[in-house]
């Protein structure tokens, strides 16, 4: 079986797999980083959303032997929960069920990378790609608002 | 004939309160509810093991802990899937117990019958606990301002708990839980039946928003869930099962699976003929998911699938339509029907329809299992029901439940589907074959097309106002689905004789024809009233319409003057007309129900009971020309007695109008050659935030009733909101759902 060096949340791991397994299942049943969840395995839920090299990607849809960059995983966004977006989905009690949230969290991580103050449709369109079974959407959106303002130092 | 209780009700619902019921006659009879339902003074055993019981504890009963450390411990009982009840069971014994609940552990619990009946379903973990907590907390309290009290030489009228100790006002002295634990817990408990209970107006905690306990662990990605159990050495298995349900295992490629790589065992598990436990099926073990994924898709399979491989939700919808066209069995039969619809009324007629659904869990089905060496088995599942996972995996394996240890871990998402313990079943025969410890994981795709699905159904209705506007006569025509059977309606398929409106309507009648099919059907969240109330509450604003009434005045004079009509069986709760319509007149109000509206755009209103709660909703739509509809705003007003946790409340409520309009905008199951069509999110749609309303505004009626379930009865008001407001906007009435099928253009 071939042998891939993946560097996770800054650390180094070398993996035997099978080239085509996706950096979802290496993850989980390699890395024991199960925060990753699965949840379609066809790049349609973002319940597995991590980010490489920056960018949110679905870890599903990722095989192993193109995982060649730097990935950050929910554990690695903070493992304290001190990052605005964890902090602000505590806040606001987002969570039900929590299995999406993780994927949530990474998607609106990369937003707020990339558009530290989102609109609305900013917001809804970066997220369209994660889906919630429980509905908690609206305070996904308040959670949000709240983080980038918090990054940002801006006032209400 | 009338029914006794709610068939709509889960059956493990009527199980447990059976078993309640029991245990509280046999209480009278025997000592008392509270020793059989607690056994006071009983060590924690393995609800906390890694607690030292050596060191002077106070565990006054199997819910709370506290050490001379000062950490108090609360065990969660019931199974967490997202409803909050891991955050709001706990705060109810805090709340009696005065304890500080930023501080508090909590602690899930295992199977254990010390923490009584441990089911989530039925909107039930409310209403069958609090009191029962209440008193928990309560004794726990009392025991300890009594050994304040002792300690300081005062009488226990001067003393009172705050926020985890005890406080001697006129003296100024505190003593935390911890410093008196050793003394408490060697007092003798008090008659739990006589203890006094906090003063509600006095409840600081309950009514408050708290934050749902493991969101911690959650934004962290911390491994709570079935899926994430891990045990050393374990192997990773998919089931795979015959797409025409109940089919057998003809022949498969067994031996070029074997071959595969990473695949350490295939093989042919026989089954049973239950349709929601172990069906026959092919398991296969692998290394790794990734390997069991890959080798299932390599399976190549042939199946005896049966007569039922011609069923299509085509031919279900022909025998629908040829048993409307002959009577069907009458159940109810009030006033006189055909004279009422002969005479000088208006006459509506319609037939309304829904499908199948799926419950679209997002963690899929799973369990994981380690064998004991005893014959026996440990079991990691996500499950509603430990109990019933328990039975099942004994059943299984052919041994006593005793050697079946159940743990429940945190569900990502539940919604019904897992009061069925199918995966349990199907991970202790793999177990059982391999004898290592193994993780089944369902792939969607299986997980899609073997639900256990909320059942499809059809209404024929003929309603009639007179020339006052009031509803004089309503028929109803149900036809629904049995599983493989004409006589016996399939689980979650019937509905109460007199559901609303029967009861409120002189002339009416309800017959009921069943169609036999192979489609295992199941409780979905709200099951019955998820589908009933699109279908009675839009017919009832059809019926507004002719009478031409306002659609909340005509719901009003409906409901008439307040008063408890009796419920369907002598053990079913009444219904209470006065709650039902004051959160239709508040929800008026805060919808801005009379503002007016340009065309296109509209409002919709509806209500309904179930769970003991009373719910009614007002959505606010556009529809484009195109007949692009967008959900603007919905305001809900409920009235389930007091609430526990106002933050895990809302967001249930929330939760509940976005499952309830994602499943009647997008969702439908169909069947084709006796197979389920949709595999995926793909073709089995879930609403995604950019179709999410804007607003979603929740208030509660906080009345002085029994507090009742959050989980369920806020979902089905929705889709009849939804499709009143489109009625509202376009003149487009929805009698089939989903109702992406239907074209909402207008001009």
């Amino acid at each position: 079986m071939p042998h891939y060096t993946l560097k996770v949340n800054g650390q180094s791991h070398v993996v035997d797999a099978p080239a085509d397994t996706p950096l979802l299942w290496i993850l989980r049943d390699n890395l024991e980083l199960l925060g990753t969840k699965y949840g379609c395995g066809l790049g349609l839920c973002g319940a597995c959303t991590v980010h490489f090299d920056g960018v949110a990607v679905r870890s599903c849809q990722l095989p192993v032997a193109s995982a060649t960059g730097g990935i950050t995983t929910i554990e690695g966004l903070t493992s304290d929960g001190s990052h605005p977006l964890q902090k602000a989905w505590c806040e606001h009690d987002v969570a039900q069920c929590g299995y999406c949230q993780a994927g949530q969290l990474m998607s609106a991580a990369a937003l707020l990378k990339n558009n530290p103050r989102p609109s609305d449709e900013d917001i809804d369109g970066a997220m369209a790609g994660n889906i919630c079974r429980c509905g908690t959407y609206l305070r996904i959106r308040a959670a949000i608002k709240d983080a980038a303002q918090a990054a940002t130092g801006g006032v209400k | 004939m009338k029914t006794e209780t709610d068939p709509t009700l889960p059956a493990v619902l009527k199980h447990e309160l059976n078993r309640r019921d029991f245990l509280r006659i046999s209480g009278l009879a025997g000592g008392g509810f509270a020793i059989a339902f607690y056994l006071p003074g009983a060590a924690f055993g393995e609800v906390a093991p890694a607690l030292d019981d050596t060191a002077k504890a106070f565990t006054p009963n199997a819910f709370i802990r506290i050490t001379p450390d000062n950490v108090v411990t609360i065990v969660a009982k019931n199974p967490e899937m997202g409803q909050g009840v891991k955050t709001s069971l706990p705060m109810i014994v805090a709340e009696e117990l005065g304890a500080d609940f930023s501080k508090v552990k909590i602690e899930q619990g295992t199977l254990d019958p010390q923490l009584g009946p441990q089911f989530a379903g039925g909107s039930m973990s409310t209403p069958m606990n609090y009191e029962p907590l209440r008193r928990a907390g309560a004794v726990a309290r009392t025991l300890l301002v009594q050994a304040a009290a002792t300690t300081w030489g005062v009488p226990v009228a001067e003393c009172e708990v705050e926020h985890g100790s005890v406080i001697h006002r006129p003296s100024g002295r505190l003593l935390t839980f911890g410093e008196l634990a050793g003394k408490a817990a060697a007092l003798p408990l008090p008659d739990e039946k006589n203890i006094e209970l906090k003063k509600s107006e006095t409840f600081h905690l309950l009514g408050s928003r708290v934050g749902g306990i493991d969101n911690p662990a959650i934004v962290t990605g911390q491994p709570l869930f079935g899926l994430d159990q891990k045990i050393a050495g374990m192997d990773y298995a998919v089931y795979v099962k015959c797409p025409v349900f109940g089919g057998k295992v003809s022949r498969a490629n067994l031996d070029e699976i074997k071959s595969l790589p990473g695949v350490r065992d295939a093989f042919v598990v026989e089954g049973t003929a239950d349709y929601f436990g172990l069906m026959p099926g092919i398991a296969i073990v692998a290394d790794s998911t990734w390997s069991a994924f890959k080798a299932r898709r390599a399976l190549k399979a042939e199946w005896n699938e049966g007569s039922a491989a011609s069923d299509s939700s085509a031919s279900y919808e022909r025998a629908a339509t040829e048993l409307a066209a002959k009577p069907g069995e009458i159940l109810q039969n009030d006033g006189d029907l055909d004279a009422a619809l002969a005479g000088p009324v208006k006459v509506v007629t319609a037939r309304y329809t829904y499908p199948y659904l799926y419950h679209a869990t997002l963690e899929p089905m799973n369990a994981t299992a380690r064998p004991t060496g005893d014959g026996g088995m440990e079991i990691f599942a996500p499950t509603q029901t430990p109990g019933d996972a328990q039975e099942i995996a004994a059943k299984t394996l052919g041994v006593s439940k005793e050697k079946i240890k159940i743990h429940f871990t945190r569900s990502g998402g539940a919604f019904g589907r897992r009061l069925s313990n199918d995966y349990v079943a199907e991970v202790a025969a793999i177990a059982a074959k391999t004898g290592r410890p193994v993780k089944l994981t369902t792939m969607r795709e299986d997980d899609a097309q073997h639900g256990h699905y909320r059942s499809t159904g059809w209404h024929n209705l003929n309603g009639a106002v007179n020339s006052t506007g009031e509803l004089v006569a309503w028929h109803n025509h149900f036809i629904t689905i049995g599983l493989n059977s004409t006589d016996k309606v399939g689980r979650a398929a019937d509905m109460s004789a007199v559901e609303f409106p029967g009861r409120f309507v002189p002339n009416y009648r309800f017959e009921r024809s069943i169609i036999s099919t192979n489609v295992p059907t199941s409780w979905l969240r709200a099951p019955g009233s998820n589908a009933l109330a699109f279908v009675f509450q839009s017919f009832i604003d059809e019926l507004a319409h002719a009478a031409g009434q306002d659609p909340l005045v005509f719901r009003l004079s409906l409901l008439g003057p307040d008063r408890k009509v009796p419920g369907p069986g002598k053990h079913d709760r009444p219904y209470d007309t006065g709650r039902m319509k004051g959160v239709l007149k508040l929800v008026a109000e805060k919808s801005d129900w009379e503002a007016p509206l340009p065309r296109g755009s509209g409002r919709g209103i509806a209500f309904h009971f179930s769970h003991l709660g009373y719910v009614a909703e007002v959505a606010e739509v556009s529809v484009s020309r195109g007949g692009q509809l967008k959900v603007h705003r919905v305001t809900v007003v409920a009235d389930v007695g007091p609430i526990m946790n106002l933050s895990g409340a809302e967001n249930q409520v929330q939760g509940s109008v976005i499952d309830g309009l994602s499943a009647a905008w997008l969702q439908e199951i169909t069947l084709d050659q006796g197979r389920v069509a949709q595999s995926n999110f793909n073709d089995y749609p879930l609403l995604r935030i950019n179709n999410a309303p804007a607003k979603i505004d929740v208030h509660f009626i906080r009345s002085d009733n029994p507090p009742t379930g959050l989980g369920e009865p806020a979902l089905p008001p929705l889709p009849p909101a939804v499709c009143n407001a489109i009625f509202a906007a376009t003149g487009h009435r929805i009698r089939e759902l989903p109702l992406s099928k239907t074209n909402l253009s207008w001009t």
